[in-house]
């Protein structure tokens, strides 16, 4: 019974890992084939890696998009901090509901809409105030702040709620001013939910490609929006190279992340048996 | 001990002959949307008391603590400590310090910022703060453990942490909410005594919310009952338990046989009532017109029990038959089922051990019950 179960799961896991795994797997290993022709195998190379690295157009791309994502990422992360505590510590009021739920509409909101009104906005804001003279870095910016801010919104309006407000009371009733309650409680407190935030707005604007397809002008290509338009023309090798260099990253990014969570549940688990012998 | 004891007693008593109380509380209500929390208190505290709130949950005990702190405002009324109008004057103006439920330490300091992040705020100067902070940590007896983050703390040493952090600024007025409630029954009997101890050495008036009686009657030079939103009766610890105003606090401080009786004489000096068990004299002048319904209490621990109709002159005698048997080992609860058919709890010491191991009176045998009227406690609702 036990043997035949857990035959089953592991088929069944099997399964499901190379379902995940199986098309990056081939990505990776095409990457390094030297035809040119993606599907005929022409042997090993790391040809297409050279050709990539002497591109400037990929190189452009990969600047813009990590500009963008670094920028979007930190000003998101200060706007939905606010936002976040606004809807925690306002306190009673009347639709607050309402406010709540328009704050996490924009994730559900398909993302062609967002692109599209975004783009009617940025176009009337340049017959109005002939401002953004020309879309490119800054509306692809703009445009991945609105929906980047509601996802930190949300991680931090968790992140209060499960902290509480006893410990500001604390600090309050030890003497300490707003701002400095503010500043020596709260957001130490919030840091690693502002930090998730901050990752996690990153990763959505290093992703996108629908919203900063409408809202990008003339000669602005993001990575994803260049790769997209190269593959429409036919698969081609070097943007395999580009696609395994850029999963690279991500596993690193990973890796890093996972490091860091084991580090501090090992911390916590150290603290718990210092309280128990320590303890009177 | 035993002259800490009455010194105790004697500065409680001198305090309440000052002229100026520390804390005033005048006719406060707190009301929460059509909820009312906290309902006309009045309530003075003298400087250097051990005052307790002692109430179940949801009776505005907590409330009322929050509205001294400054973290809830009144809807109407006025708190003055000092004799100076605190309202409008927000928590960190305050010269009152708040020692949480659950103690809410700064988890990502550690106990020694903890414990000076309330001098910084003063902008006091470094080795002032330093000094202080090490006389409180040897006030808790936490020396050595300064660097330690809370989270590497059991829970008893957390508990010591939190005082001391709200020691440290000499406060006007302590208020400890529930401060000995995170901690188990062996570790809270000790703590008792020593925040007793504490308060004795710093001096410091101490305002404690709490829900456990006991506590509140190890603790308390003064004890307000509070139910509803209200305070039922004022007192200290003695007057509470053996004079209970009325049914609901002789019941909630311990527990009482009650007996529902009619006024039948009042003289001046006495007060005749009788009841399902007969006529009871009280030698107690009262109020209260003949004809009106009262409440007669008696407590189980000044019932004595024996197994025949003793020759002991007692006022009062009944007999009955053991129902049931609760053994404590200090003592022995009964149930008794009267010959006219109450059911009353009765508490013996068991001075002596049982040869045959067994209980002293047992199931079904018939014993006769006696009382002093001088115990019966008159209650008026």
């Amino acid at each position: 019974m036990t043997q035949s179960r857990s035959s089953f799961l592991s088929i069944m896991l099997f399964l499901g890992f190379a379902f995940l795994y199986v098309p990056m797997i081939l990505l990776v290993i095409y990457s390094f084939n030297h035809s040119k022709l993606v599907p005929v195998w022409g042997g090993w190379s790391t040809r297409w890696y050279k050709v990539l690295f002497e591109s400037p157009e990929v190189w452009d791309a990969v600047r813009l998009s990590l500009q963008i994502a670094v920028v979007n990422a930190t000003v998101a992360t200060m706007l939905g901090t606010f936002a976040g505590l606004a809807m925690v510590r306002f306190g009673r009021f009347r639709a607050r509901t309402l406010f709540g739920g328009m704050l996490v509409a924009p994730l559900v909101m398909p993302e062609v809409i967002t692109g599209l009104s975004l783009l009617v906005f940025f176009i009337s804001l340049k017959d109005l105030f002939g401002w953004p003279a020309e879309r490119g870095f800054i509306t692809i910016t703009i445009a991945h702040i609105t929906f980047s801010l509601a996802y930190v919104a949300v991680i931090v309006q968790a992140r209060l709620t499960g902290i509480g407000e006893t410990l500001e009371e604390a600090a309050a009733d030890l003497g300490a001013k707003p701002f400095k309650v503010m500043t020596s409680i709260t957001l130490p407190r919030l840091a690693p939910g502002m930090l998730a935030g901050w990752l996690l707005a990153f990763t959505l604007s290093l992703d996108d490609l629908v919203i900063a397809s409408f809202v990008t002008g003339p000669g602005a290509n993001t990575l994803p929006i260049l790769i997209f338009s190269r593959i429409r023309l036919g698969l081609r090798p070097d943007i395999n190279a580009l696609a395994t260099i850029i999963i690279l990253f991500v596993a690193v990014l990973v890796a890093i992340a996972a490091y860091i969570m084991f580090r501090q549940q090992k911390r916590e688990l150290l603290d718990q048996q210092m309280a128990q012998s320590g303890g009177d | 001990m035993v002259s800490q004891s009455n010194d105790r007693a004697d500065t409680a008593k001198n305090a309440l002959n000052d002229e100026k109380p520390l804390l005033q509380i005048r006719n406060v209500t707190k009301k929460f949307g059509d909820f009312t929390a906290v309902n006309n208190v009045d309530l003075d505290i003298h400087s250097g008391e051990l005052f307790c709130l002692l109430g179940g949950s949801g009776c505005g005990k907590s409330t009322l603590l929050r509205m001294l702190a400054g973290f809830e405002t009144p809807t109407s009324g006025q708190i003055l400590i000092e004799s100076k109008d605190m309202s409008g004057v927000p928590p960190y103006q305050r010269p009152t310090n708040m020692m949480f439920q659950s103690y809410a330490l700064f988890p990502h300091m550690s106990v020694e910022k903890n414990i000076a992040f309330g001098l910084q705020q003063d902008g006091i100067n470094r080795s002032e703060i330093k000094d202080r902070t090490q006389n409180m940590l040897k006030l808790v007896e936490l020396q050595g453990y300064e660097k330690r983050r809370p989270g590497q703390l059991s829970g008893g040493q957390r508990q010591r942490v939190a005082l001391a952090r709200a020691l440290v600024k000499e406060p006007k007025l302590l208020l400890l909410d529930e401060p000995l409630g995170a901690l188990d029954k062996k570790l809270r009997e000790q703590t008792q005594f020593e925040l007793m101890n504490i308060q004795y050495k710093v001096g410091v008036t101490f305002v404690v919310v709490t829900h456990d009686q006991e506590e509140a009657m190890v603790l308390s030079d003064r004890i307000a009952v509070m139910d509803k939103g209200a305070f039922i009766q004022i007192g200290s610890p003695t007057e509470i338990y053996e004079f209970p105003k009325n049914r609901f606090v002789a019941n909630f401080i311990g527990s009482a046989n009650i007996f529902e009786g009619r006024v039948i004489e009042n003289t001046s000096k006495s007060l005749k009532i009788t009841t399902d068990l007969g006529e009871v004299e009280l030698k107690q002048s009262s109020t209260l017109t003949v004809g009106s319904t009262v409440y007669l209490g008696i407590r189980p621990e000044k019932i004595s029990i024996d197994k025949d109709a003793s020759s002991k002159k007692q006022d009062f005698t009944t007999s009955g038959v053991v129902e049931d048997i609760g053994y404590l080992g200090n003592t022995s609860r009964y149930k008794v089922r009267l010959d006219q058919g109450t059911l009353v709890d009765v508490t013996a010491q068991n001075h002596l051990r049982p040869q045959n191991r067994s209980h002293a009176f047992s199931w079904e045998e018939n014993v006769s019950l006696h009382w002093d009227a001088s115990n019966v406690m008159l209650l008026t609702s």
